[in-house]
C-alpha cells in the first residue's frame, strides 16, 4: 500500500498529481495534542534548538494556507459549516500547505515542524461522525512524517491550563458543535475523552509516539529532543 | 422506479461539455415544473458563497494544483449538498443540478488525480435519480464556445496542464479529454444520453417525457393553496 521512494519518504496511499516525492532530503516532524497540551511551546523550543544546531526549519500548522486560511477562519467564526464541508475545507488547507510549503521545504533539506498534522484533523472528523474510510482516503495524499509525537494530557490538566491561559474554554475544543452537553465544562471533558480514544486507536495503527504531557515543559522538551536527534541521525 | 436513495425527494442532474446545451435544457425543465406547481429547486456547480472567495482567489492567482483544485470544488459541493440539496431532498423537493459530481470526476481525473481518491471524496453525495448527458460532438461544443472568441480563463482552458501554449488550443485538447471521460461514464454511471444536435424544443420534449415516465410528478405538487 505505501510506496517508498529513494529517500524513504512515503505517502498514505494516494499519489498527488504532479508531485514528486523523491529527493525529499529534509525531515517532517509532527506534534499533535489538544490546546493546552503545550504543543506550540514545544514547537518553539524545538525550533530554537534546531536553529542553534544550524538546521533550517519551517513551521506549518492548521489554518495557515495562503489559499483558504482566511476564508476558513471566517466561516468557522460564523459557525456556518456543516461537517463534511468543514472536513473538506480543512483538507484543502492542508493540501495547499503540503504542496506549497512542506514539500518544497523538504526538497531544500529543511526540518519541517508541523504544529498538528492530519491525525488531529482525522480525529476531529471521526468524532463528528465521518466515516473512517472516507477520512482515511481523504488524507491518503499526505506525506508520512518521519516522526509523530502525540502530547497527551489528561482532560483535568487540560481544563486547568486552558482556564489559566484564557479564563475560558474554547467552543470548538469543547466540541460544543456536536451537542454532547449544554454544559460547556461537561462537553469539554467528554469531547477531549473522545478525541483521546480516537488517538489511541490511531496510535495502534500508525505507531506514533505518545508523550506524557502532564509534566513541565522542560522535561517534555528533553524527551522530544532526544527523540528528534534519533530522527535526524537517520540517513535514508 | 428504483430509487438511488431513501429520501422522499428526487434528484435530476445534467452533465456535458460547455456548449452542449445542458444549461438551456435544465432551465426549460425547471420552467415546466414550476408552471405545473411542483416543488422544485435549482442548484449549479461552483456556486457556494462560502467557498467562492477562496476559489476566486485560487483561480485568479493561479494558486491551485490538481489536488487543491479538486478539494476546493468538493468543499463547494459539500456546502451546497449539506445545506440545500440534502435537506430539500428530505423535504420532498425535486432538485435540479446543473452539473454534479460527474463533472469533478471528469475534470479531476483529466488533471491527474487518482480516480479512486476522487470518487471516494464524493461518496457522501446522493446518486441522482436521473443524469442526462448532453452528447454534442466535440467540434460542435468547441465551436459554440470558441466561436465568439471569448477570453478563456486559465483553469477553464486547462492551461495548468501545460497541454499547449495558447488558451484556445489548450481548451480544445482539455475538452477532448473531458469528453472521453464522460463517454466512459455513460455505461458505468448509467447516464441517459441525449442527442445534443437535435433542436432545443425537440430535446426538451424528450427530456420532459423521460422525466414524466420516471418520476410521479403530480405527487410533488405544493399542497394547499398558494
Amino acid at each position: 500500500m505505501k510506496k517508498a521512494t529513494q529517500t524513504g519518504k512515503r505517502h498514505f496511499g494516494t499519489s498527488l498529481s504532479g508531485c514528486d516525492f523523491s529527493e525529499l532530503k529534509g525531515k517532517l516532524i509532527a506534534l499533535e495534542g489538544a490546546d493546552g497540551s503545550g504543543r506550540s511551546t514545544q514547537i518553539e523550543m524545538l525550533k530554537d534548538w534546531l536553529e542553534n544546531l544550524g538546521y533550517g526549519t519551517v513551521n506549518v500548522g492548521l489554518k495557515r494556507s495562503t489559499l483558504v486560511a482566511e476564508e476558513l477562519e471566517a466561516a468557522q467564526q460564523g459557525n456556518i459549516l456543516s461537517h463534511t464541508t468543514r472536513s473538506l475545507f480543512y483538507a484543502t488547507d492542508f493540501a495547499d500547505q503540503l504542496e506549497n510549503n512542506i514539500l518544497p521545504a523538504l526538497r531544500a533539506g529543511f526540518v519541517v515542524l508541523a504544529d498538528r498534522y492530519i491525525y488531529t484533523l482525522m480525529a476531529r472528523d471521526i468524532v463528528r461522525g465521518a466515516e473512517r474510510d472516507w477520512v482515511r482516503s481523504l488524507y491518503s495524499i499526505a506525506l508520512t512524517p518521519d516522526a509523530v509525537f502525540y502530547i497527551r494530557v489528561s482532560p483535568q490538566v487540560l481544563v486547568e491550563r486552558n482556564f489559566r491561559k484564557n479564563a475560558t474554554l474554547n467552543y470548538w475544543e469543547s466540541g460544543m458543535d456536536i451537542g454532547l452537553s449544554r454544559d460547556m465544562f461537561e462537553s469539554f471533558m467528554r469531547y477531549q475523552r473522545l478525541i483521546q480514544a480516537e488517538f489511541r486507536r490511531m496510535q495502534a495503527e500508525y505507531g506514533f509516539t505518545i508523550i506524557n504531557g502532564n509534566r513541565r515543559a522542560r522535561a517534555i522538551h528533553a524527551e522530544l529532543r532526544a527523540k528528534v536527534q534519533e530522527v535526524l541521525a537517520k540517513t535514508p | 422506479m428504483n430509487k438511488n436513495h431513501n429520501h422522499p425527494g428526487r434528484l435530476i442532474a445534467v452533465e456535458g461539455l460547455d456548449g452542449s446545451g445542458k444549461s438551456t435544457q435544465i432551465y426549460l425543465l425547471k420552467r415546466w415544473m414550476e408552471m405545473q406547481g411542483l416543488k422544485v429547486f435549482f442548484t449549479e456547480w461552483n456556486s457556494s458563497l462560502l467557498v467562492k472567495e477562496a476559489t476566486r482567489k485560487g483561480k485568479k492567482r493561479q494558486l491551485l494544483t490538481p489536488t487543491t483544485f479538486s478539494l476546493v470544488h468538493a468543499t463547494d459541493f459539500a456546502d451546497r449538498f449539506e445545506r440545500q440539496i440534502l435537506p430539500l431532498m428530505r423535504a420532498g423537493y425535486i432538485v435540479l443540478a446543473d452539473r454534479y459530481m460527474y463533472t469533478a470526476f471528469a475534470r479531476d481525473i483529466v488533471r491527474g488525480c487518482d480516480p479512486r481518491w476522487v470518487r471516494k471524496l464524493y461518496s457522501f453525495a446522493v446518486v441522482p435519480d436521473i443524469t442526462f448527458f448532453f452528447d454534442t460532438p466535440l467540434e460542435v461544443s468547441l465551436d459554440r464556445i470558441l466561436g465568439g472568441r471569448p477570453k478563456l480563463k486559465y483553469f477553464e482552458a486547462g492551461m495548468d496542464l501545460g497541454l499547449a501554449d495558447n488558451e484556445y488550443e489548450s481548451f480544445r485538447i482539455f475538452q477532448g479529454r473531458i469528453y472521453a471521460e464522460y463517454k466512459k461514464m455513460v455505461e458505468t454511471e448509467g447516464f441517459m444520453v441525449m442527442e445534443g444536435m437535435l433542436p432545443v424544443e425537440k430535446q426538451q420534449a424528450m427530456v420532459r417525457k423521460y422525466v414524466e415516465q420516471k418520476i410521479d410528478l403530480p405527487s410533488f405538487r405544493w399542497r394547499g393553496k398558494q
